[in-house]
């Protein structure tokens, strides 16, 4: 690099001038993206100090006064108070579920729909499939109330014509956490196996054919060639997956919920919108963000070096 | 090829999981679509299963004679047709620049952009923000604050990459800028990814919810059709009906529940199946690293 005291030769002048003359409109394009994220973003994270100051409403966070316990106070708050501890292990465990069941969901499906021959009855399923990724959770949270409210819900009604007693879905915290499982499945599922299809095309057919010249019949076919051949997208997409575990949606857990459940429905997400918006206790709610952004980012890595150690080829 | 038998009843269960799943993602539909149908005496019986008893479409005629419901619905239109013009614009510019390999800075750029997708802030300091600029509760921001996501910024440039480099190159030996060349031959060629992209942000819009929820509360004029209708299936506000009899019959109240619902969920399912062969292809294109 150049220091502005050395004289530039002429040709560097003159390169720079074309360069500046052919390029100076896409940095003008850039202006306005490269101002958002500035604004939106990088503005933000300087309020995160408010995590170790007391807020106060007339004051900038630059001049508020550090918390105490060196500036930990808030986080010290957040972990000895009784719904925060509740919100963390709801958090986990829900998502854990989901890892659990709403993983290995898409890559089945996707190899059923791989082994359905006829055309265009794989194009109807996979339209009608990639329906509910595309409604809101409240829109989904009203889908299941009709279906499942004790009396009167489509399911219960069913329940009941059967001779069974009516189960409460969404209205007792057990029931309640496996229809929130369930319905995550529901909505994502299909939409999730695109990805899982489009490595599939990826796969050559000729270990197929080969395959077959060996006698493998289909399940040796799947277990054999498909799965193998879709390796790197499930460890790709289980590091994501990884990241993301404590990690948590607001709308989904928020539509859901009832006053029944919110021993197993208020996670995080909720109890930042509860504490900090309604609340006003901005600066427990900013270290609560804080621990959550910072704990996401540790697992990120985590599962990333741990699939690299494995012999994968992680996500960078 | 000649198949055996075995295979053949192999393709049939196959055939008839793909069936069980149709009927788990439409029943709930059906389901709702026929109570929204059906006369109350029929709803409080629980005699509504998949086909409507009674069929009416008494409590359509009552949530759009409601006056707020349908302002909301054309409110949340207007907000998502501006915001998904305003986030198409934004990607493009924002993913064209960075397909340039030799800008200086593109580096530094891409690395500021990147690195917002891993680590944020978090909602209150984004919510202090937008006090402090005078936003909340302001139309603005149910548009600006999440017009630019990183993940549809990354689906453009990889799609843009994806166009001969000797397009452009002879474009620019014909003396075009990098802005002409980006409306006469990118833009025309990105229909796919214009589509899936366009379709993303607009049904993020439409059915967004906690940034209404967050930052619009007390604003109810400006409530998008999600906020208003999580308030009337949790009964906090309520479709206004002229006679008294709504809400104190309970099954009215389920079919005009039902009502709602179908007026939020049909604009959209109008139009994601057209663009299903677009959208398979942007989605593909996100899982493709960098």
């Amino acid at each position: 690099m150049k220091t502005s005291s050395a004289k530039p030769s002429p040709k560097t002048v003159q390169k720079t001038i074309n360069y500046v003359k052919r390029y100076w409109t896409l940095y003008l394009l850039l202006l306005l993206p490269v101002t958002y994220f500035i604004i939106f973003k990088y503005i933000p994270m300087t309020y995160i100090q408010i995590a170790f100051k007391k807020y106060s409403i007339v004051q900038s966070p630059w001049e508020m006064p550090w918390a105490d316990n060196y500036g930990f106070e808030y986080f010290i708050k957040a972990f000895s108070n009784r719904d925060f501890l509740l919100a963390l292990r709801n958090t986990i465990m829900l998502n854990f579920l989901d890892l659990l069941v709403g993983f290995p969901a898409p890559i089945i499906l996707a190899i059923l729909l791989n082994e359905l021959p006829y055309k265009r009855f794989k194009r109807f399923t996979q339209t009608v499939a990639y329906m509910p990724h595309f409604l809101s959770w409240i829109i989904i949270s009203g889908l299941a109330k009709q279906l499942f409210t004790p009396t009167s819900g489509l399911v219960n009604i069913v329940l009941d014509r059967l001779g069974f007693e009516p189960i409460p879905f969404l209205n007792d915290p057990v029931h309640w956490v496996w229809t929130y499982v369930f319905l995550g499945v529901w909505q994502s599922v299909g939409w999730n196996t695109i990805i899982y299809l489009a490595a599939i095309t990826g796969i050559n057919p000729e270990l197929y054919e080969a395959a077959e010249i060996d006698g493998a019949g289909r399940f040796r076919k799947i277990w054999h060639v498909t799965l193998p051949g879709l390796r790197p997208t499930i460890i790709t997409l289980l590091i994501l997956s990884l990241g993301r575990i404590l990690g948590s949606e607001f709308d989904r857990p928020y539509a859901l919920s009832n006053n029944l459940v919110t021993e197993v429905s208020n996670v995080i997400s909720t109890y930042v919108y509860a504490y900090g918006i309604k609340g006003l206790q901005f600066s427990l709610t900013t270290a609560v963000g804080i621990f959550q952004s910072v704990v996401c980012v540790i697992f990120l890595f985590a599962a990333n070096a741990l699939a690299k150690k494995f012999g994968e080829r992680g996500i960078w | 090829m000649v198949k055996s038998k075995k295979t053949k009843i192999g393709d049939l269960i196959v055939a008839f999981f793909c069936f069980l799943l149709i009927l788990a993602c439409l029943l709930p539909m059906i389901n709702v679509l026929s109570r929204s149908l059906s006369s109350t005496d029929a709803l409080i019986r629980n005699e509504v299963l998949l086909l409507p008893k009674g069929l009416n479409f008494d409590s359509y005629k009552m949530v759009v004679d409601d006056p707020k419901y349908t302002w909301s619905l054309v409110w949340t239109a207007i907000i998502t047709v501006i915001g998904t013009c305003l986030s198409m614009i934004m990607t493009t510019i924002c993913a064209y620049p960075l397909t340039y390999d030799n800008l200086k800075g593109k580096r530094f750029i891409n690395a500021l952009i990147i690195f917002t997708m891993y680590f944020n802030a978090g909602t209150i300091p984004l919510y202090l923000l937008l006090k402090d600029l005078h936003l909340l509760n302001r139309p603005a921001v149910l548009v600006i604050p999440y017009c630019l996501s990183v993940f549809n910024m990354i689906i453009m440039r990889s799609f843009f990459y994806g166009i001969p480099e000797s397009l452009r190159e002879s474009a620019e030996i014909d003396g075009a800028g990098p802005i002409r060349i980006l409306i006469s031959i990118y833009l025309p060629l990105s229909t796919p990814v214009i589509a899936t992209l366009s379709l993303f942000y607009a049904v993020g819009r439409w059915n967004g919810f906690s940034d209404a929820l967050m930052f619009m509360n007390n604003k109810r004029e400006y409530w998008p059709i999600q906020l208003l209708l999580y308030n009337i299936l949790n009964n906090v506000t309520s479709i206004e009906v002229s006679t008294q009899e709504g809400f104190t019959k309970p099954g009215l109240a389920d079919s005009i529940k039902a009502a709602t619902v179908m007026f939020a969920t049909v604009p959209i399912l109008l139009v994601y199946p057209w663009l299903q062969k677009y959208f398979i292809v942007g989605v593909t294109l996100g899982s493709i690293k960098e």
